[in-house]
């Protein structure tokens, strides 16, 4: 078991042909995972990847091709929007979309549209996600962790990367890694992600990765209160960060005392979460 | 991005959003010129993007054309919070009765825009909806469906509206909608929408803030950037797509990803340094862009250490070195420089390096704890590659 996604999804990958779709797509391929179709208007028919996966021209012919139920979105900015609108319309259950930089009234109506369905969004702006030993979608490195019990869940990018790799140096292995990406607005939510961790038979403890900026992880403290039976550990990036300072990532915005780290960090203290002070801190946290 | 307020007003009035006669002039002789035409009674208003112009004295009412020309001349000399005042707004200045609040955002935990109004409008809404929450009325909108008229007299219930200005405030909302969605902005406010004692309704203020994500479908609005109040390193960042924020202490930060680069500023400070400055090169960043970034923490006087961690993901640790070797190469100034390496090509980076010194750290913990120890002079028990 694990969550979101195993050996068993069949991936489609919508902006195949471009710079970073190819090469991601690629290391997907390499790391088992069943990359079955990609989607690139314009070049449908055309084979990619040593002629292992064939590019059609929207989702819905390559669900009827090839039975995909998964997509990672690499499209540009600008046609980010209408790409998840696609695969919403096609059914898809799983939608992860990698790219960054979508205008935030795109991403409203998105968020809009995909409440209406049956269908999952992961991200924008988020690296992915990675099931260790059987599947990744999206930019995961997948070298740096093993497969394991911990279920990890995180806001950022490469700050994951080091968390994972500070795992599996102290032999500690992960269920499912899911970024759910550093934007205000987003498909899957902490929260969502800790609920699908807690019903995981493989899943027995989670770490989770925030950030300043936005009131997530004060609204997910509340929850692990009521709903988490499972161990929660925590490390919250930009303690040290100014106030009033935009730190990059859309939602690392700081409004008066709301989403700093030290209001993040006490109200996941009082929901019982151990807060690590730095990220390889975690792995003390957890012996 | 945030807009001036005669910019804001200009796209407003474009909407139909009534605003009082007025002009923006850059000289006190073009000030006493428009005074003249609106026949006297003025308000002349500084143009800076920064809160407080009024208490600064930057906004100020005359009763002639030549006081509003002598204050004109004493407003364009003065700065507000180190920003030059370069041009000032001319203005009729209007009877006011009340003063309403309508401002359109983005709410982000509902992740819907949000309509919010209130009858207590004015400088002080922000203490208004600390001390009487009651009085600040909300609704969300829809994003797919916009903003609907039931929704609009809902609010102008809840703000006590009198019936007789129902058919104007609702105008003015729809229209205050239509810029917020048609420029993408993150926010949309009047503030006060005023009721002169004519009975007639003005936006006698403006604010608009921009998504820097949505500016491609607005070249216009692009170009209506000012960067009078930024850092000039923040400029230059922008243009080469890294994010830079200059901060006060002594190491020089340069990492790949937002969140890694807040987490290693944390642990410079768990450490008992100060970073000079965030710096986010971003994914699968190539050279050229490393060299610019790099050169913007030296043309820091105060940075002493340089600290680059970079985890290698997209981004190949060998692009970012060449990146630094190039900005470093000619430089006499030898600071000290603290290399991490991780992931994607970290050999082949630190063989770049070669012919600089550097020491390098294997944790997070140990290149900030080595960093800050340059940076106060200790020398270190690690030995120089």
């Amino acid at each position: 078991m694990s969550i979101l996604i195993n050996k068993h999804s069949k991936v489609l990958i919508q902006g195949i042909t471009g710079n970073e779709g190819l090469f991601h797509s690629r290391q997907m391929l390499q790391y088992g995972t069943q990359v079955v179709a990609g989607v690139t208007p314009g070049k449908g028919g055309e084979w990619v990847l040593d002629g292992k996966v064939p590019i059609f021209e929207s989702v819905k012919t390559a669900i009827e091709a090839t039975g995909a139920n998964a997509t990672a979105i690499f499209v540009p900015a600008k046609y980010a929007a209408d790409a998840i609108f696609e695969a919403v319309d096609a059914g898809l259950p799983l939608i992860v979309c990698i790219t960054e930089g979508l205008p935030i009234q795109d991403m409203m109506q998105v968020i809009q549209y995909v409440k209406q369905s049956k269908c999952r969004l992961v991200g924008p702006n988020c690296p992915g996600i990675l099931t260790p030993g059987e599947a990744k979608l999206g930019i995961i490195p997948g070298g740096i962790t093993v497969p394991g019990n911990i279920g990890v869940v995180s806001r950022s990018g490469t700050l994951t990367y080091e968390v994972l790799d500070a795992l599996r140096k102290a032999g500690k292995g992960v269920s499912t890694c899911v970024g759910i990406g550093g934007d205000p607005i987003k498909g899957t939510s902490f929260i969502d992600a800790l609920e699908l961790f807690e019903a995981d038979a493989k899943t027995d403890e989670i770490v989770m990765i925030g950030e300043i900026g936005g009131n997530d992880e004060e609204v997910t403290a509340e929850y692990i209160t009521r709903y988490m039976t499972k161990p929660v550990y925590a490390y919250v990036a930009g303690i040290s960060a100014p106030l009033g300072k935009r730190m990059g990532h859309a939602g690392a915005i700081i409004e008066g005392n709301v989403g700093t780290a030290a209001s993040k960090i006490s109200a996941l203290e009082l929901a019982g979460v151990k807060v690590a002070k730095h990220p390889e801190e975690i792995i003390e946290l957890m012996q | 991005m945030r807009l001036h307020e005669y910019q804001a007003k200009q796209i407003f009035a474009k909407y139909g959003i009534p605003i009082p006669k007025g002009r923006i002039a850059g000289t006190s002789s073009e000030v006493r010129q428009i005074s003249e035409e609106l026949g006297g009674n003025v308000i002349v208003k500084s143009q800076v993007l920064v809160g407080g112009r009024g208490k600064a004295g930057g906004i100020r009412l005359a009763k002639s054309p030549e006081e509003a020309e002598d204050l004109a001349t004493q407003i364009l000399g003065m700065e507000i919070k180190d920003i030059p005042v370069r041009r000032v707004l001319v203005e009729e200045a209007v009877s006011i009765s009340q003063e309403i609040y309508l401002g359109i955002t983005t709410d982000r935990i509902n992740q819907k825009p949000v309509l919010i109004a209130s009858s207590e409008g004015g400088m002080n809404i922000e203490e208004v909806a600390q001390s009487a929450p009651e009085k600040i009325a909300r609704c969300l909108i829809n994003p797919l469906l916009g903003l609907r008229d039931y929704q609009l007299r809902d609010i102008a219930v809840s703000i006590d509206l009198n019936r007789i200005y129902l058919k104007t405030f609702m105008d003015i909302a729809r229209s205050l909608w239509k810029v917020f969605a048609d420029c993408d902005a993150q926010l949309a406010e009047v503030n006060p929408l005023v009721i002169t004692s004519e009975g007639r309704l003005y936006c006698l203020d403006a604010k608009i803030i921009l998504d820097d994500n949505a500016l491609f479908r607005h070249p216009d609005l692009a170009d209506l950037r000012d960067t009078d109040g930024e850092d000039p390193g923040e400029v230059t960042a922008r243009k080469y797509g890294v994010t830079f924020i200059k901060l006060s202490g002594t190491i020089g930060c340069l990492v790949n990803g937002a969140g890694l680069a807040m987490s290693t500023m944390d642990l410079i400070k768990l450490k008992g340094g100060e970073a000079a400055n965030f710096l986010d090169i971003g994914g699968g960043a190539y050279a050229e862009k490393v060299s610019a970034a790099t050169k913007l923490i030296l043309s820091d006087p105060k940075v002493k250490v340089i600290l680059v961690n970079v985890f290698g993901g997209i981004t190949r640790c060998d692009e970012v070195a060449k990146g630094v070797m190039d900005a470093l190469t000619g430089k006499s100034a030898n600071l000290p420089l603290v290399v991490r390496f991780v992931g994607t090509n970290a050999n082949e980076g630190y063989k770049i390096l070669e012919e600089v010194p550097y020491q390098t750290a294997s944790t997070l913990l140990e290149a900030a704890e080595m960093s800050v120890n340059l940076a106060k002079g200790v020398v270190s028990e690690h030995s120089y590659q």
